[in-house]
Parts: structure tokens; sequence; C-alpha cells
């Protein structure tokens, strides 16, 4: 065994750094900021928890933008492959940043505020691509970023009933709605939304109420703060991808299983296919078909199949590689997620992971590993 | 805090072996190293009858969080495995030096462990860590 642990004197801290020290959070470097990685309760404790009641995540490294202007929609739809003209005022959706070789920039959640104002939340660690990316492409609308807010996530099967002390207007809203609240008389900006496949909510709030607003929502005895080893699992779990990790500016959408992402309106078939950046790429590789997917993996062993393990047909051959892999505490076994080709990618087929020189039985399986458990009211 | 067992040697990569009175050498991973692994979720031991070598990889406990290489305090055959630890990795987090053990070793050479830490040479490698 080997310490790994290393630190770094230039980190960003988010505004509950304080709170997760004293919480007795194990700190790591995270795209830049050093973030709680677990609390002394540990990930799988932590899992189960979200799973079983509500966890609070501190998720402030992400980036928060507003694009604002009477062509937003138009001049984003440029960038996102979704209707953004159609999209209801209160509603959100995910979607890519795609570039013009059909490869994937970031991807991210945008709500329509207000009529001519969008919200999007994005990764840490393209935060500064994503918004060079808005500025290179958008010239009328304006693009600010939130630095003085921090984003709290709320997630599980209690967190309405957390919800429902803290903000009971928030409880209009159904899974994939978005609005702005007045909480202790102050603006948040709250979703019902999140990266665990649980009902639940993410919460914007002023950077200088973040802290005695997280200690409230920990208040409560449903919550326990959850870090981000469980945040890892927990997605996982859920069959959602990592930036990064599950795919990158090199991926295709077509080959990362993410087409659904892309609105009914804006595919090849659509009232207003194409016109984003990449759209000719990823029509053609849904057209000629693609050489690898991303698929989910149940793993047939206890041995846990990690990011980076070759995945091998029954000669041995290499037809793969897993990007997402790790124990699962919701079904106590082995998941993952990888890139095979797609003459394997078929659900069901029986291929093998190549650990430590041994050959584990994996099945190409459906995601998410878990039922999702969304309000969709 | 971390508890350690004064009769156990040590090396600074987390193992610990404790020489029984038959002479064998039971090795398993410290206190320290469960805490800082975290829920541990696999154990993977060298097989009954494996040569292992002082100093080498004999094995691999994987938690939640990461993959890691057990390293033999000594060299020698492989006599016994916790065959338990397959349906109960969590033994590891829960009892690491007794009911937690990953392997015991016929030791070729039982002056190896001169070499190994006692405890106050552990918990110094453990500050200069910090």
């Amino acid at each position: 065994m080997a310490d790994t642990n290393s630190y770094s004197s230039d980190l960003k801290t988010t505004p509950l750094n304080e709170l997760h020290e004293q919480l007795g959070a194990k700190m790591v470097p995270f795209a830049g900021y050093s973030m709680p990685v677990q609390y002394p309760k540990g990930v799988k404790t932590e899992h189960l928890h979200t799973r079983s009641s509500a966890g609070l995540f501190d998720v402030s490294h992400m980036g928060q933008v507003i694009v604002e202007g009477p062509n937003a929609a138009s001049e984003l739809e440029q960038l996102i492959p979704l209707d953004l003209e159609a999209l209801a005022v209160g509603s959100q959706s995910y979607g890519l940043f795609t570039n013009d070789q059909g490869g994937i920039i970031d991807d991210l959640i945008i709500a329509r505020w207000q009529q001519n104002t969008f919200f999007i939340v994005i990764n840490a660690a393209c935060k500064y691509k994503d918004i060079e990316h808005l500025r290179a492409h958008i010239s009328e609308s304006t693009i600010t970023e939130l630095t003085d807010r921090a984003l709290l996530a709320l997630q599980g099967p209690k967190a309405a009933n957390v919800m429902q002390s803290i903000c009971p207007q928030a409880l209009q809203l159904k899974f994939m709605e978005f609005g702005e609240f007045t909480v202790q008389g102050e603006s948040m900006f709250i979703s019902r939304s999140g990266y665990t496949g649980e009902d639940g909510f993410e919460i914007s709030v002023p950077a200088q109420l973040a802290r005695s607003f997280a200690e409230h929502i920990l208040s409560f005895d449903e919550v326990e703060p959850i870090g981000l080893g469980a945040r890892d699992s927990l997605r996982l779990e859920s069959g959602l991808c990592l930036y990064g990790q599950d795919m990158n500016d090199q991926t295709n959408v077509i080959e990362a299983s993410l087409a659904w992402s892309i609105h009914k309106n804006r595919r090849a078939n659509g009232s207003k296919a194409g016109n984003f950046l990449g759209a000719d790429a990823i029509f053609a590789a849904q057209e000629s078909g693609v050489s690898k997917k991303r698929v989910g993996l149940s793993v047939e062993s206890k041995t846990p199949v990690r990011s980076g393990t070759l995945l091998v047909d029954a000669n041995s051959q290499e037809i793969g590689e897993v990007t997402s892999g790790g124990f699962s505490p919701s079904l106590e076994k082995p998941i993952a997620m990888g890139y095979v080709s797609s003459d394997f990618a078929k659900v069901g087929t029986e291929i093998f992971a190549l650990v430590r020189n041994k050959l584990i039985p994996v099945t190409i399986a459906k995601t998410p590993f878990v039922t999702q458990n969304y309000y969709r009211g | 805090m971390s508890e350690f067992r004064k009769e156990l040697k040590y090396l600074p990569s987390h193992e610990w072996a404790r020489v029984e009175e038959d002479g064998t050498v039971t090795i398993g991973i410290t206190d320290h190293a469960q805490e800082s692994l975290g829920d541990v979720v696999y154990v993977e031991t060298p097989e009954v009858g494996a040569d292992v070598n002082a100093g080498e990889e004999a094995g691999v406990v994987e938690s939640v969080k990461a993959a890691s290489d057990i390293f033999s305090p000594v060299s020698g055959v492989v006599i016994a495995v916790n065959e338990a630890l397959g349906d109960a990795p969590e033994t590891v987090n829960e009892s690491p030096y007794d009911d937690g053990w990953f392997f015991k070793v016929k030791p070729t050479d039982l002056s190896e462990l001169d070499d190994a830490l006692d405890v106050d040479g552990y918990k110094a490698a453990l500050e200069e860590d910090e």
C-alpha cells in the first residue's frame, strides 16, 4: 500500500470550506478546488444515506453563468443542440456544448429564468474554456459569470420534506423545473434536479449566506453532508456521465450515446435541424454508424473494474476501455461504464475486463443501474 | 486516532506482520491504512501454496475509492488466506489487526523482518507523511 495524497497550496476554496473542515471532511484537490471527498461516516454510508433519506452536497466549484439578451435563445442554439426558443420560462434541460468536429466541449444544465435570460451550470474544470467559447460565438447577448454565489444540492427521497420547511413554494417545481425564490429575504435560484438519480433540488445562494444556509439544512435530522466520493458512486449507479472521464472534446456525441440530449427539433429530420457546431459530423456519425459506443457494464465478479481497465472479447482481443467504474453500494457489487467496439455494444453481450492480468466477466448492461426517482408531479 | 500494536512489525507501506508462536507470520494492513482507504469492498489475497517475496506485491485491497497493492513483509510460502474477507471485506475496516488479517506465510528467513519498522518507527514514518 502507498499513500497517494498530495496537496497543492494554490487551490481555490468554496464558501463552505470552513464548514467542511469543522464537519471533519477529508479535503482533496478537484478541478482546482479543495473539495470534501468524504466526511467521517465514509463514502458508502453517505451514498446509502442519500438513497434512503437526504444528502447535502457542496457543488459551488461548478460554474454559474447568465446569458441575457433578446436573441439569447437563438445565439445559444448555435452552441447547444436544444430548442431553447421553445424552452418554457421556468424549465431547464440537460445539454452539450458541441465543437465543430461533433465532440463535446462540456455538458451542462440550462434553465430559462426569464424570457430573455438563461442560467447555465457548467463543470468546474471547464469553466474558463466554456466562458471563452461563449464569448467567441455570442456577440449580442451579455455573458456574466456569477462568482458571488454558492451552489448546493439537496438530494434524496426526503429532500422534499426538508424543502417544505426551508422554502415551501419550491415544492411546486417538478423534475427539471427552475425558479427564483426568496428565502430569508434573499434571492435563491432553485431547480428540481441533481446528479444522483433521486428527487432533489439544486440551490444557488449568495456566497455570504451559503454557510448559514447549509448549516440550516444540515440541522434537519434527515440530512447528512455528502462528499465527492459518494457523488461519484451515486451518479455512476444512475448511469450519468462525468465530463472529462466518460466523454471529452474528442468524443463524438453519438459515440457517447448522448444523441438523446439533442432536442428532437434539432436532429437531422427535425423542424430546426442542424445549425449548431458539429451538426454535420454528428449527423454523419448517426447515418453511417460509429466504431465505438459508450455502454453500461455489469461486473459479474466481486473485483472492482476501474477507469482505464481494458475490455477484451473471449479471444482476449482488445475491444474497449472502462471510463468510470467502482463499487455500487446500493447493488453491493461493482458496476462500470466505458466504450466498446459497436459490435459488442448490445445489452446482454458478454465480454471481459482485464484486471491485473485476470479476465473478469462483464455484461453490457442497461443504465441506469438503479431506478431513478425523479418527481414528475 | 489510529490504533497501533506494540508486538507487530510494520512496513512504511502500511502492512503489519505478526510472528506467531509456531514461527509463521500473519500479514494484514494497519488501522491507519484502513482509515485512509475508507470502506474496503474487495480483497485479493495470494493463493495458498504461492511464493511471496519480501517487499513485493502479494495482493490487492480495494476500497470504494481506489485499489492499493499489498506488499509482503517477508519471503516464504503462503499457508493460509483469510477466506472470510471474500464475503465480508468490511472486516478489514472493523478489525484490521485481528479478524481482518490477509494471509499467513511460512517464512524462509525470519530475519528479513529485522528490516521492518517497530511500532515507534512506523509512527515516526506516519508523522513524516503528514
